[in-house]
């Protein structure tokens, strides 16, 4: 059973939904600048042509790390999502469920910071120390943030987080909508979209940590992006609006929901110009860990 | 912490033309840059040399494809720099309606393109999407796109047809709205004020020392601009402003940039409005021995060029200094102390152009020259002729 947990909802449903999410995100973008986007079947005919490029390991690199790294990212969403589908519609999940996954949400961050300094490239191991400041950054206001709906539902369990919200979201409440907001600047850092993107950053390091990347490498690693793009929107429907609801009325409410948080992040996404490491960590440290502390103060008082 | 040296380029996705920066680097901290260049010497002069007066003035235009009309102005500038003569009245404001509409749509390209370096892909095709609109009142008025081919020594080639011109004021009318929300979009956006300002600073000073030109010195507080300082064309005939900044900042060449679209646009529309009568063409027939400059303002700077004439058909020498030539240094003063993030967007502040900028010159180690430009002619033909003799010969 817990491997067609693994296998069905994990991986296949998690990386179909992450792919269409991945092209919503590239059409939105697209007609906001005028342009006119990519068919729908864009996300996965990239993959699989992906898949079928050769590999190509940068000499002196340190082989093994280079080629298992993008593995150990893929398994980390893999799980997280499996956790999360469990928590949803089994009700199987365990105590302390929540602890695991705000762990295994930052294994896809660790397996890029391995990649890119396995690829003995100055440029991927500048993108990868990027990455590692910018975790260091963002994980504390994440971590916040996402114990608001703990002090509210009294439990480190997911599903009773879930089924304490069949009143009313956590969403709903001032705290709630403070650590909302914090969460979904994480996810955009989480996710290294602009304005976050400083450890790939294009036109400056080429790339960062994938710079040496190729072939199914590379395929595995935007998977796990886009996978991870699902993923993300979805933990924080289950902290803040009660989890995926498919009965009735309750559908068209949880695709608003969905979409309209995909939405946020793309649009984020297109009227900012990239900071820098330092700015973005003073911006994380800064007002968004004050943001959260707040949300977390106004939660035990009950608001 | 040791030093790094980080590549950009020969090959690099930041900038689309062949040039070699080395940055050493401790941690994200820009210590030392070396600039390397010669990737693309296309020999432009020698070209120019082998043609006839009025088709070199095709050969320059292709020297930069975004200043298409910089290198023609000054090139036809220093032929009737030769001998005295006196170009119409109207052909010099064609000139200037031309050379105006390049500056607007130069600049928006570079907007576009800081935009790109930023991440702000937005702006990129914002800017760019309106230069798509200067460019079709450039076809209205000239029936190109890009490569006007609207020059010759002595006036114009084409005249602008009267019917077309409330077309086109109707159209640069329409463009002012969205330029000044996209100046608004630029100017005021807070992340781009935390990301561009005090990034990068050139003194006054410092412009100064390297000779920097165009909206680059500007931004400094260097008030140098060709079409105020030695007028030419049009430009003494309406009011307009200068640009000049003080900080010499990213943020401030950006201001720079955006605020002479306006002013271009200005000119643009008082040229149009009272495009005087007469001729379009001196006809020139022979020019005579001597030697001429012509120096214009082109969007990144002044555009100078030297030609010498020996009374034949064609130039015997024609030299070319594109803007960037001048510009280029100021990085060894812009980039020190900088971070890798800012790196690019400094690189990119002056708007570089590296392939109008490539010319050769063969030095050893210490920096003392070896040939120059005659003798690696020299060379050149002597290699043809060992090539020729091992194939046979003739």
């Amino acid at each position: 059973m817990t491997f067609v947990y693994l296998l069905v909802f994990g991986f296949a449903a998690t990386a179909v939904l992450g792919l269409i999410t991945s092209w919503i995100d590239r059409k939105v973008t697209a007609r906001v600048q005028y342009r006119v986007g990519p068919p729908f079947l864009q996300p996965f005919i990239d993959i699989v042509k992906l898949l079928g490029k050769e590999t190509l390991i940068p000499a002196g690199a340190s082989k093994g790390t280079f080629l298992i790294a993008p593995v150990i990212g893929i398994s980390g969403v893999i799980a997280v999502a499996t956790l999360l589908w469990v928590n949803q519609f089994f009700s199987e999940g365990f105590m302390g469920d929540w602890i695991v996954t705000i762990y295994l949400l930052a294994i896809p961050s660790l397996s890029i910071i391995l990649g890119g300094f396995a690829s003995r490239n100055p440029l991927a191991s500048l993108g990868a120390s990027r990455e590692m400041k910018l975790v260091i950054a963002y994980e504390l206001p994440f971590i916040l943030a996402a114990l608001v709906p703990v002090i509210n539902a009294h439990s480190i369990r997911l599903s009773v987080i879930i089924d304490s919200q069949a009143g009313g979201v956590f969403a709903g409440s001032l705290s709630g909508i403070l650590a909302l907001i914090v969460a979904i600047l994480c996810v955009q850092a989480k996710l290294a979209l602009v304005p976050f993107d400083i450890p790939e950053a294009e036109t400056e390091i080429v790339g960062g940590a994938l710079i040496e990347y190729s072939g199914p490498g590379l395929a595995i690693f935007r998977l796990m992006k886009n996978m991870l793009f699902f993923t993300l929107p979805f933990f924080l429907i289950i902290l803040f609006f009660g989890g995926l609801r498919l009965n009735g009325i309750n559908i068209l409410w949880t695709v608003l929901e969905y979409v309209g948080i995909v939405a946020i992040i793309t649009v984020i996404r297109n009227t900012n110009p990239r900071v820098r490491i330092d700015q973005a960590v003073r911006f994380f440290w800064g007002p968004m860990t004050l943001i959260a502390i707040v949300a977390v103060v106004l939660a035990l008082k009950g608001l | 912490m040791g030093k790094t040296i980080i590549p950009i380029g020969p090959y690099h996705p930041l900038q689309e033309e062949p040039e070699f920066f080395t940055l050493t680097v401790e941690g994200e901290t820009v210590v030392d840059i070396d600039m390397r260049m010669g990737y693309n010497h296309r020999g432009i002069e020698k070209l120019s040399e082998m043609k006839t007066f009025e088709n070199s003035t095709f050969v320059v235009e292709r020297i930069c494809g975004i200043c298409s009309t910089s290198h023609p102005y000054a090139y036809t500038r220093a032929v009737e720099d030769i001998f005295p003569m006196e170009v119409s009245m109207r052909s010099k404001y064609i000139r200037t309606i031309i050379a105006e509409g390049e500056r607007i749509h130069s600049h928006l390209l570079w907007l576009g393109l800081a935009g790109h370096f930023l991440g702000y892909n937005t702006v990129y095709m914002w800017a760019w999407k309106l230069r798509e609109e200067i460019l079709d009142v450039m076809e209205i008025l000239s029936g190109n796109r890009n490569a006007y081919a609207m020059f010759k020594p002595g006036g114009v080639r084409r005249d602008i047809n009267a019917e077309d011109i409330p077309i086109s004021l109707k159209k640069i009318d329409s463009i002012l709205p969205t330029l000044d929300m996209l100046k608004k979009a630029v100017l005021d956006d807070p992340v781009l004020h935390a990301r561009l300002k005090g990034v990068g600073v050139m003194s006054y000073q410092e412009a100064i020392d390297f000779s920097a030109l165009g909206p680059t010195s500007r931004a400094s507080g260097v008030a140098r601009d060709v079409r105020k300082d030695s007028p030419y064309g049009a430009y003494q005939e309406m009011e307009w402003d200068m640009i000049v900044t003080k900080n010499g900042d990213v943020f401030d060449k950006a201001v720079i940039r955006i605020l002479e679209m306006f002013e271009a646009a200005k000119i643009m529309k008082y040229c149009l409005n009272n495009l005087p009568d007469g001729e379009i063409d001196a006809k020139i027939k022979d020019v005579p021995p001597g030697e001429g400059i012509g120096h214009i303002e082109a969007p990144r700077g002044e555009t100078f060029h030297y030609v010498k004439s020996d009374g034949t058909n064609r130039p015997v020498r024609h030299k070319v200094r594109a803007p960037t030539f001048m510009n280029l240094p100021t990085y060894k003063a812009t980039i020190k102390g900088q971070t890798i993030s800012d790196a690019t967007i400094i690189l990119a502040a002056i708007d570089p152009c590296y392939c109008c900028t490539e010319r050769i010159a063969v030095k050893d180690g210490k920096g003392r020259m070896l040939y120059n430009g005659q003798d690696l002619i020299r060379l050149s033909r002597s290699k043809t002729e060992k090539i020729r003799q091992r194939m046979g010969g003739r």
